[in-house]
């Protein structure tokens, strides 16, 4: 009686877990097909509001601009990043390495209003005395640089970390010079952390609205700016429209990712089975 | 004064041509901690060096700075009469085989072999003969399309071996070679890896921490304790003439007496300890009343029921333990003052030799030139 009780208890568990993280998704995904102006009553089902986004063109090329910011902020992090996480891995010891080590962690614990601020005013500073750089994409890709480095690290280090150091030990003792030990063994086992890092980062980039709002200038909107912005005059379902865009997109590649990923390691097992089967014949 | 047999140690060394040369190195990690003492070694050409210790003594520090992975704080190396300390690792002729093998999991087995020959920018025609040739020596031929995680650990060694032969280098270095395979592998890989190695024809330095792998393979072994050589010689030498307490400790098993030397002739001598009285068959280096240790290995040593005859070099005790390993069986004999002695004997019939049983009295004998007398 009580395992039948548990096992109710622990499905309804999960069921409530599940809908409280999906049902507010479902119901802006639902809600895009509206045809009604209000968000929360529902009159039939219409397209109305997909095309009301292809009209909107402030929300499109906010869209764009994020678009745009992610995939070079994603860039730049994945690439300091790497070049952090070597310099603390890697090196010789230092003097100071702890220290540095978890200085350049700092960001991911840092509230992002403090970062924005301190960003905004160096940047203010800046202006002044040098008149450049001018606000805008240049400076907000700078503040997503500067968080998404810091993640990218954390990324990069964890596998440098369960790399075999022996590797680059065995491709300098076969001949390589250190740049070749990089780029011919280092650099391809990198790669899979290289693009998670740059997932990452880009999703980080595309949601952020805190930095975006401290250094952008006149013109430049990110699509959370924009969203942000317009839901506090009260929500247009083309909001739900863009919404649901961006979550499509999203849970198609992250389907397409899984399911990359467990191929790769099914196809993996299935040949040590054979290569261990074929070692006993 | 009569003098112990000593272990002949570099005797024919000098004779033959030196390939490696090891000048007091030192190594000393963070200021302080001793790695490696000052230690001076040759190899000569063609030879297979076994370097045996502990975890923490410092032979795989000493394998490092011959790679180039680690420079000495003190000391000089030498291959071919050429200084090469401070040659970084991808300048020297000299190649290692890795403990876990560290082949590159992104290449393929072919690859993984002609990677240090691309290094050198040989012809690929050059590359592909080689590489061919050295998957034939390690019978990889079928495997050569195959990435390393589609081996088994017997066929990942020999890749690794395969690689590490590849660039035909002057010095193979092996760190612990058989370290990752289970018992049964072990042995046909040993066997295999020494004929390779000997149809090569290249000299190593072999690593290891498990003594009947250095004595299998090695033709001479350096014992090492705190990054310095205990004792240098062959396999047997180092087994039957240990030179100190802590070699003959280390190598194999061992029952060590103490007592006090009460006759020293030229042909003999004989020393007084608590269980039983040892009277030694050759002179050593010592006098009368000096404290010496007496090593008897635990084969050396015949069980009987029946008192033996002699006054000397027996003791009686009560089996306490039995231990069976199929082939032998190990005796723990417990004397009336309490020391422990362990007697093994080969189990040469099938039915257990000598009929003892837990709780039995029994004599245990030995002749006069089993046991080695030790000064330090």
């Amino acid at each position: 009686m009580s395992q039948a009780s548990n096992k109710v208890f622990a499905n309804g568990w999960m069921a409530a877990v599940y809908l409280f993280l999906y049902l507010p998704i479902i119901t802006l995904v639902v809600f895009s097909f509206n045809d009604s102006k209000l968000v929360t009553v529902w009159s039939h089902a219409s397209t109305r509001w997909y095309s009301a986004l292809m009209q909107d063109s402030d929300l499109l090329s906010a869209v764009f601009l994020s678009l745009k910011i992610a995939f070079l902020s994603a860039l730049m992090s994945v690439f300091f990043g790497t070049f952090t996480a070597f310099a603390l891995n890697r090196y010789t010891r230092f003097r100071g390495r702890t220290l540095l080590s978890s200085m350049s962690t700092t960001p991911l614990v840092m509230p992002d209003v403090i970062v924005g601020l301190s960003l905004l005013l160096m940047l203010v500073s800046l202006q002044h005395w040098l008149g450049y750089p001018q606000r805008g994409l240049f400076t907000i890709l700078l503040g997503h640089a500067l968080l998404g480095t810091a993640y990218a690290a954390v990324v990069v280090t964890s596998r440098l970390k369960e790399m075999d150091g022996k590797l680059d030990e065995a491709a300098m003792d076969l001949g390589a010079k250190p740049l070749q030990v990089f780029t011919l063994v280092t650099f391809p086992l990198l790669i899979p952390a290289l693009v998670s890092a740059f997932l990452l980062t880009f999703t980080l980039s595309f949601d952020d609205v805190v930095l975006s709002s401290f250094l952008s200038g006149p013109g430049y909107n990110t699509m959370p700016m924009v969203i942000f912005s317009r839901a506090r005059l009260g929500l247009n379902p083309t909001i739900n429209a863009v919404a649901t865009v961006t979550i499509t997109v999203v849970t198609i590649a992250v389907i397409a990712s899984s399911f990359y990923t467990s191929h790769i390691e099914r196809k993996r097992k299935r040949e040590m089975a054979f290569a261990y089967s074929d070692a006993n014949n | 004064m009569a003098t112990a047999p000593k272990p002949q140690t570099d005797s024919k060394a000098t004779t033959k041509e030196v390939l490696l040369r090891v000048e007091g190195v030192t190594k000393i990690y963070d200021g302080t901690v001793k790695a490696v003492d000052d230690v001076s070694l040759t190899v000569n050409k063609g030879e297979i060096f076994g370097l045996l210790g502990g975890s923490g003594c410092g032979k795989s520090t000493l394998l490092r700075m011959m790679a180039g992975f680690e420079k000495p704080t003190k000391g000089k190396i030498f291959l071919d009469n050429q200084d090469i300390t401070d040659l970084p690792s991808y300048q020297r002729p000299i190649n290692m085989m890795f403990q876990s093998y560290a082949l590159f999991p992104h290449l393929s087995v072919w690859e993984n072999v002609a990677f240090g020959l691309k290094r050198d920018n040989m012809p690929k025609d050059e590359i592909a003969k080689r590489v061919e040739a050295m998957l034939t020596l390690a019978q990889l031929n079928k495997y050569a399309q195959r990435k390393p995680h589609q081996l088994s650990g017997g066929q990942q060694q020999r890749v690794a071996l395969a690689r590490s032969l590849a660039k035909r280098p002057k010095l193979l270095l092996l760190d612990e070679p058989l370290g990752a395979l289970d018992k049964k592998l072990r042995e046909t890989t040993q066997l295999e890896l020494v004929n390779i190695i000997e149809e090569v024809g290249v000299t190593c330095v072999l690593v290891t921490h498990d003594q009947e792998e250095a004595m299998t393979m090695a033709s001479r072994i350096a014992v090492m304790s705190e990054g310095y050589f205990l004792q240098v010689g062959e396999p047997d030498v180092i087994y039957e003439t240990p030179n100190s307490r802590q070699v003959a400790d280390f190598i194999g098993n061992v029952n060590m007496f103490e007592g006090e030397v009460v006759v020293d002739e030229p042909d003999h001598i004989i020393v007084k300890c608590d269980e039983c009285t040892h009277y030694v068959g050759h002179g050593f280096t010592g006098n009368k009343g000096m404290a010496v240790g007496v090593a008897l290995r635990p084969e050396k040593i015949m069980l009987s029921k029946e008192r033996p005859t002699g006054e000397y070099n027996w003791a009686e005790g009560v089996v306490t333990e039995i231990v069976y390993f199929g082939d032998h069986t190990t005796y723990h004999l417990k004397t009336t003052n309490g020391h422990v002695i362990k007697a093994q004997e080969i189990n040469n019939t099938r039915d257990l030799s000598c009929g003892l049983t837990w709780g039995d009295h029994a004599y245990m004998h030995w002749n006069d030139l089993a046991m080695i007398v030790l000064t330090h």
